[in-house]
């Protein structure tokens, strides 16, 4: 057949017929339309800018801010520049993070605990908080305990006082503050050197138990070192720690700790939302630990505590780990709801406040987002390092 | 030996073991543990359920027409009732509300349609109502052809445009989530790369973000002279990061796909495209539906951050309507009445998402 030739071995198939050849065209298709597409925007922008005399660059973060924040975990005031805002809202979104964080985690596990007991009413209550929580919106929630629970608490004059001092009213939680006397040095020194003695008796428990099969509890044993180490050298210390009770001074309180309703609405709304969440990530986990596991821990004729602390809960830890980084990602990303409410979070104070007083918006924006992504990829590579080890290792 | 084939009746369990008693037992009382679990529980309910149902249903207030109406000392339902109207169609011109009803009832047919089993020819409905039915959407919504008024967007509010804001959403990243997801699996190194930062930046980022660049960068990247919507800039926004989390659904689907498939799909000289079109992406996208649906109840939930750059939905003409000094103190109302409406939605897609999740947990796997 004549046409046989045409495929033989040493006739190249047409350009467009090669596969590696039509992919690096593709590609290189590719590269140019993005290139030619930024090229669009950033004309177009530098022009937009131009006509509107916005200035660019990063000169706005040296310049006064000139307005106040109402809380800030570093010092701050009016005199402060730009570049002072964006780290005091990067630092109250890290300490609505990991408060939510913290709380959320507890919350969801005794939830998704609760969700598998053998008591009907437990099992039931915590089903309905799941189905109830993780289906309206967290910024509905927001709104919910900011505006409809916490706005009817009473006027400062009128306080709520919960107990020993902690005061409750329509401005926030007020708690009273320690502040350190002479010799509380001595305390934190005692506390840090229980703390690095118990290291070593956790590693020296193990290590026995792995040579001779001998127990010891050594976590026990570390908290009431640690406990009675620093607690007798406070007492020794002569209790180097005075209480400074909130007062009222006219119309609000002074002194102590407060927590600000915006916080306490936020971090409400955050923990209750995502534990929803991490609730059913706990019960799948626990779940997914095979039968067979429980029965033979049981037959080895372990308590049911034990069974569950040494042989389900780190089985199901494996499960849990990928889908609960993912929920802390969540719960870092969505604290940036908080500029709904007022809490000055990064979003609020820089990405709000400063971007309409400077009109920079591509620096700004730039610059909130980056930060969201930094944070996202530090908590994953934190995640997936303690998911390596807790993974099966399998041959 | 002795047998005895005369075997007695089987006798019932005992008294404590069956019956209400016996599942009292056996479900809330076994050990003391859990007799304390339920005291606790049971006095939890009754000092918070009682009271709840009292506020919501049995001193509530229902009928009537302005504030006055609410004289008892539960729920004040009148501000929802009288309300109803702007909470669901927002600003949008009496005269012209027929349109967004015949809306309504059309789509609530298509939904219906795609997921009742026994309804003939699903697919050419589901590819309908991804196609034809948005255009229709678009013109009865804006009008300006076919002799309807136009309605311009910044009238659109309420439940309305929380739907336009998720169907749209949807409907739009799920094409470029497929596209995305199938670059980020491609061979050609460029194109992988591109896909990979795209979705790892817009999953890395929260959505607030995401909108207030749509709202003050995207007119800066346009020349001067279009006028670029407020609506379509929100929506340009929540596709894109729509889409990126769709990629990653699609991603696990394509990842489950045995590897024999696409090498039988080679073997036959299959193209890229036709591969991917005809073999791969119908059975990856069937084991993902449930996925999908999942995304689709977080966008759903997610729409309502645009009150956040000035959009008018569900939540925020609630919110805004709560504020009015006519009606002090129905705060509580509102919010319970959104969140009933959201928890409606969404609690009904995750159960018909799991209804899915069980009817297609059969062959694959």
């Amino acid at each position: 057949m004549p046409e046989e030739t045409k495929y033989s071995a040493n006739s190249k198939p047409k350009f467009w017929n090669d596969p590696e050849k039509r992919a690096l065209l593709f590609q290189v298709l590719m590269v140019g339309t993005v290139i030619l597409f930024i090229l669009y925007i950033v004309s177009n922008t530098l022009s937009n800018l131009e006509t509107r005399g916005i200035s660019t660059g990063f000169d706005f973060l040296s310049q006064t801010a000139g307005f106040d924040i109402l809380l800030t975990l570093i010092p701050y005031d009016a005199t402060y520049s730009f570049g002072r805002t964006f780290v005091v809202g990067l630092m109250n979104t890290m300490l609505v993070s990991f408060l939510g964080v913290v709380l959320a985690t507890l919350l969801g596990f005794i939830v998704g605990i609760a969700r598998l007991s053998h008591n009907w009413l437990i099992a039931k209550m915590a089903a309905i908080y799941v189905e109830v929580f993780r289906n309206i919106p967290l910024l509905l929630q927001i709104f919910f305990w900011y505006f409809a629970v916490l706005q009817v608490l009473p006027s400062p004059r009128q306080s709520i006082e919960l107990f020993g001092g902690v005061q409750l009213n329509v401005r926030g939680l007020y708690l009273p503050e320690p502040v350190a006397g002479n010799g509380f040095g001595w305390v934190v020194l005692a506390f840090v050197a229980a703390l690095i003695l118990s290291f070593f008796l956790v590693r020296w428990a193990k290590k026995r138990q792995d040579q001779t099969g001998q127990y010891f509890p050594a976590y026990w044993a570390s908290i009431g070192l640690v406990l009675g180490m620093s607690g007798l050298t406070f007492l020794l210390a002569g209790s180097p720690i005075t209480w400074v009770d909130p007062e009222l001074v006219g119309f609000n309180f002074k002194g102590g700790i407060t927590i600000i309703p915006e916080l306490s609405a936020l971090l409400l709304a955050l923990s209750i939302y995502t534990a929803a969440f991490i609730a059913e990530i706990v019960r799948s986990g626990i779940e997914a630990v095979d039968h067979g596991q429980t029965e033979a821990a049981s037959a080895l004729g372990l308590p049911r505590s034990r069974v569950l602390r040494l042989v389900v809960i780190p089985q199901a830890m494996r499960v849990v780990i990928p889908p609960l980084t993912s929920q802390y990602l969540n719960l870092i990303k969505n604290s940036s709801l908080a500029t709904a409410i007022g809490y000055p979070d990064l979003v609020s104070v820089f990405a709000g406040t400063t971007l309409n007083q400077t009109g920079q918006a591509i620096e700004v924006i730039a610059m909130t987002m980056g930060v969201y992504l930094l944070l996202s990829l530090l908590v994953s590579l934190f995640m997936n390092w303690y998911n390596k080890r807790v993974a099966l290792v399998e041959r | 030996m002795l047998h005895n084939d005369h075997k007695l009746p089987d006798l019932p369990a005992p008294i404590s073991n069956r019956g209400p008693v016996g599942w009292l037992r056996e479900n809330l009382f076994n050990n003391w543990f859990n007799s304390i679990l339920t005291v606790v529980a049971i006095y939890f309910i009754a000092t918070t359920i009682g009271p709840l149902l009292n506020w919501a249903f049995l001193s509530a207030d229902f009928t009537g027409d302005s504030k006055d109406a609410c004289t008892s000392e539960g729920a004040c339902w009148v501000f929802v009732t009288v309300r109803i109207n702007q909470f669901i169609y927002g600003f949008y011109p009496e005269a012209e509300i027929w349109r967004i009803n015949l809306l309504f009832a059309l789509f609530a047919l298509l939904i219906a349609a795609l997921v009742i089993e026994r309804t003939p020819r699903r697919g050419w409905i589901a590819l309908f109502t991804l196609t034809v039915f948005p255009v229709i959407a678009f013109f009865l919504l804006y009008g300006d052809a076919f002799g309807l008024e136009k309605v311009e967007t910044h009238k659109w509010g309420g439940l309305m445009l929380t739907l336009v804001l998720a169907v749209v959403g949807i409907v739009a990243a799920l094409p470029f989530g497929i596209l995305l997801a199938l670059g980020r699996r491609s061979h050609m190194p460029v194109a992988r790369s591109f896909c990979t930062v795209f979705i790892e930046v817009w999953r890395g980022v929260p959505l607030i973000s995401v909108l207030f660049m749509a709202s003050v960068m995207f007119p800066l990247f346009v020349p001067e002279e279009i006028s670029f919507d407020k609506l379509l800039r929100a929506l340009i926004g929540i596709v894109m990061f729509q889409s990126a989390y769709m990629a990653e659904v699609i991603r696990g689907g394509l990842q489950a796909i045995p590897k024999g498939q696409y090498e039988a799909g080679e073997a036959m000289g299959l193209s890229y495209w036709k591969l991917m079109g005809l073999i791969i992406l119908p059975q990856a996208l069937k084991i993902v539906i449930p996925g999908i649906v999942n995304t689709f109840i977080a966008l759903f939930k997610d729409t309502s951050l645009v009150l956040i750059i000035g959009l008018f939905d569900v939540l925020a003409t609630v919110q805004a309507a709560i504020t009015d000094p006519a009606w002090p103190r129905v705060s509580t109302e509102g919010y319970v009445f959104v969140a009933f409406v959201f928890w409606v939605f969404c609690f009904s897609m995750s159960r018909y998402s799991q209804a899915l999740e069980r009817k297609l947990n059969t062959g694959h796997r």
